[in-house]
C-alpha cells in the first residue's frame, strides 16, 4: 500500500523531499507504521517526527487525517480508510510558534 | 595567499562567509539548514574541510551535519545522544531533583589529531563523543557521575555544556565550563573530572566561593600557554596560571565585568578580548556604545576598541560561543550580534567592520585559516 506524508517544510528539506513522500505500509496503517516507513526510506528524519528512546510524538508535531486529530490517539490507532487507500495523505504537522521564535 | 573561513550560526541556519588574506571583501554563502537553530559549527583542526554543524529546533528536536568539502555540502550524521546508564537527577529550579534531559548541541569541539573524532557539549549538562564522525555519539559520563552533579542546577539560559578546550601539549587534558556548575578539568581524556572553581565569587549563591554552582559564560586559552586559562563568568574576568587550581580577577579598569565572550589574540598569549555587557538584567552594551575591550597585559589593564563599531544607539548582545581569532600574520577578531551583524578585524582590533550586517540573532561565529 502507498502511502502519502505531507511533511512540514523544514523536515521536507531535511530529507531532501519535494511535495509529498510516499512510503510502501504492509498490512494495518497507523502512525507507528507509517512512520517506521518513513523512517526507512528517509533515516535523516530518525529522532525528529518522534523522540529517540521513548518513539513518541515530539511534543509541537501533530498528526492529522480526514480532518481528524489523531495526535492523541498512540502510535497504533488506524488511520482512515482514505489515507490507508492513498486517497488523502496524513499530515505532519509543526505547531504554530506563538510568535516567540 | 592564505584565506579565512567564517562558520556562523544564526538562530535560523547558518552562513559561511570567506575572504582572501587581505579580509576586506567577503563571500557570503547561506542560508544553510534554513528555519534551523545553528548554535554552533567547527571544522577539524586537521582535515579543514571536515565540517560539524549541531542545528536544532523546537519542533524536530537535535541533528547533526557534516560536511566534508569545506561547507559546500553537508549530510545528516547520528542524533542519538543517550545519556549512559541511569540519567539520574540534578537540581531544579525549586531545588527538586529533575531528571537530566538531553536538549540540543551547545558546542562542538573536534579533536585535535582525528578528524573523525569530535566532542560535542550538551543541554542538560553532558560531553559526548563520537569517533567515526558524527554516526555514533557516546556519553563521556564520568563527568555527569561527578559526586557534585545532582546539586548542579540550570541557568535561566538552561544547564548547557558550552565550552570545551583541548590541551594542545596534552590531548588528555581538557576544560569545560558548564552553566551554572561552573569549570570542570580532565587530565584522564575524560574518564575522571575536577571542579576548579577556587577562587571564583559568585554573589547569586548562597555561599560566594562554592565548589560548584558558578556561571561561567566562557574560557579561553593561548595554545602556547594552556595552563593559563581565561574566563568570562557571569559577571567578573578571571585568569588561571595553573590549570584552574586557582583564579585571579582580572576585570581591572572594564566599565563592566558582565559578559559572555572571551578570546585570546593568535600571537600574543596575554592579550585578551572581551565585549562588556552591561548588567544581568540589561543584556547589551554600556550607554548603546559597542565597544570590544583589549587587555595586553593578560587582564586589569584594558583599552576600549571602538573604531568602525556604533557607538550610539547600540542594543545588541554577543552571545557566549561568538567570537573567535583566525591565525594569519596580522591576527583577525571576529564577532556576532544578535541584532545579527558580524564583525570582524584585521588588525587586531584597532579597526572594525561589519562583513554583514542584517542576519537573524547570531549563536556562533569560528573562524578557520586556510593555507
Amino acid at each position: 500500500m502507498t502511502i502519502r506524508v505531507e511533511l512540514p517544510q523544514h523536515l521536507r528539506t531535511l530529507a531532501k523531499i519535494s511535495g509529498e513522500a510516499r512510503v510502501e505500509v504492509e498490512g494495518e496503517v497507523t502512525p507507528r507504521t507509517v512512520l517506521d516507513a518513513l523512517e526507512a526510506e528517509y533515516p535523516m528524519l530518525c529522532g525528529t517526527i518522534r523522540e529517540h528512546g521513548t518513539g513518541q510524538r515530539r511534543a509541537f508535531l501533530r498528526f492529522f487525517a480526514a480532518e481528524e486529530d489523531y495526535s492523541h490517539l498512540g502510535m497504533d490507532v488506524r488511520l482512515p480508510e482514505t489515507v490507508a487507500r492513498g486517497v488523502e495523505p496524513l499530515l505532519v504537522v509543526g505547531a504554530v510558534a506563538g510568535g516567540k521564535i | 595567499m592564505s584565506e579565512v573561513r567564517l562558520l556562523v550560526g544564526i538562530r535560523k541556519g547558518a552562513f559561511v562567509l570567506t575572504a582572501d588574506g587581505k579580509r576586506d571583501d567577503w563571500k557570503v554563502e547561506g542560508p544553510f539548514f534554513a528555519g534551523w537553530e545553528c548554535y554552533h559549527l567547527k571544522g577539524s583542526p586537521v582535515d579543514p574541510n571536515r565540517l560539524y554543524c549541531s542545528q536544532s529546533s523546537g519542533w524536530s528536536g537535535q541533528v547533526m551535519q557534516r560536511s566534508d568539502d569545506g561547507g559546500k555540502t553537508w549530510n545528516p550524521v547520528g542524533n542519538k545522544f543517550f545519556y549512559d546508564g541511569v540519567a539520574g537527577t540534578h537540581q531544579w529550579y525549586d531545588g527538586t531533583p529533575h531528571p537530566w534531559e538531553f536538549k540540543r548541541v551547545w558546542h562542538l569541539e573536534p579533536s585535535l589529531s582525528d578528524p573523525d573524532t569530535v566532542f560535542a557539549g550538551v543541554e542538560d549538562a553532558a560531553m559526548f563523543k563520537s569517533t567515526d564522525g558524527g554516526a555514533n555519539w557516546e556519553e563521556m559520563s564520568g563527568l555527569r557521575k561527578h559526586a557534585t552533579a545532582a546539586g548542579w542546577m540550570p541557568g535561566a539560559g538552561g544547564m548547557c555544556l558550552h565550552t570545551i578546550l583541548i590541551d594542545p601539549s596534552n590531548h588528555d587534558r581538557m576544560y569545560i565550563a558548564i552553566s551554572a556548575a561552573g569549570a570542570f578539568r580532565t587530565d584522564d581524556g575524560g574518564a575522571t573530572w575536577k571542579p576548579i572553581n577556587k577562587g571564583l565569587k559568585s554573589l547569586h549563591i548562597p555561599v560566594a566561593d562554592a565548589e560548584v554552582g558558578h556561571c561561567v559564560h566562557r574560557l579561553a586559552i593561548h595554545p602556547s600557554k594552556p595552563e593559563t586559562v581565561f574566563m568570562q563568568k557571569h559577571w567578573d574576568v578571571m585568569r588561571t596560571d595553573n590549570a584552574g587550581d586557582q583564579w585571579t580577577e582580572v576585570s581591572g579598569n572594564l566599565p563592566t565585568d558582565f559578559g559572555f565572550v572571551i578570546d585570546v589574540h593568535a600571537h600574543e598569549p596575554e592579550t585578551i578580548y572581551v565585549v562588556p555587557i552591561k548588567s544581568d538584567g540589561e543584556h547589551f552594551p554600556l550607554d548603546g556604545k559597542l565597544q570590544v575591550f583589549r587587555s595586553k597585559t593578560g587582564g586589569n589593564e584594558w583599552e576600549a576598541l571602538t573604531k568602525g563599531l556604533p557607538q550610539e544607539n547600540c542594543f545588541v548582545n554577543v552571545l557566549r560561543d561568538a567570537m573567535c581569532v583566525d591565525q594569519m600574520e596580522e591576527c583577525g577578531v571576529y564577532f556576532g550580534t544578535t541584532g545579527g551583524q558580524v564583525y570582524g578585524s584585521a588588525d587586531g582590533g584597532e579597526s572594525w567592520k561589519a562583513i554583514v550586517h542584517a542576519l537573524p540573532a547570531v549563536l556562533s561565529v569560528e573562524v578557520q585559516t586556510l593555507a
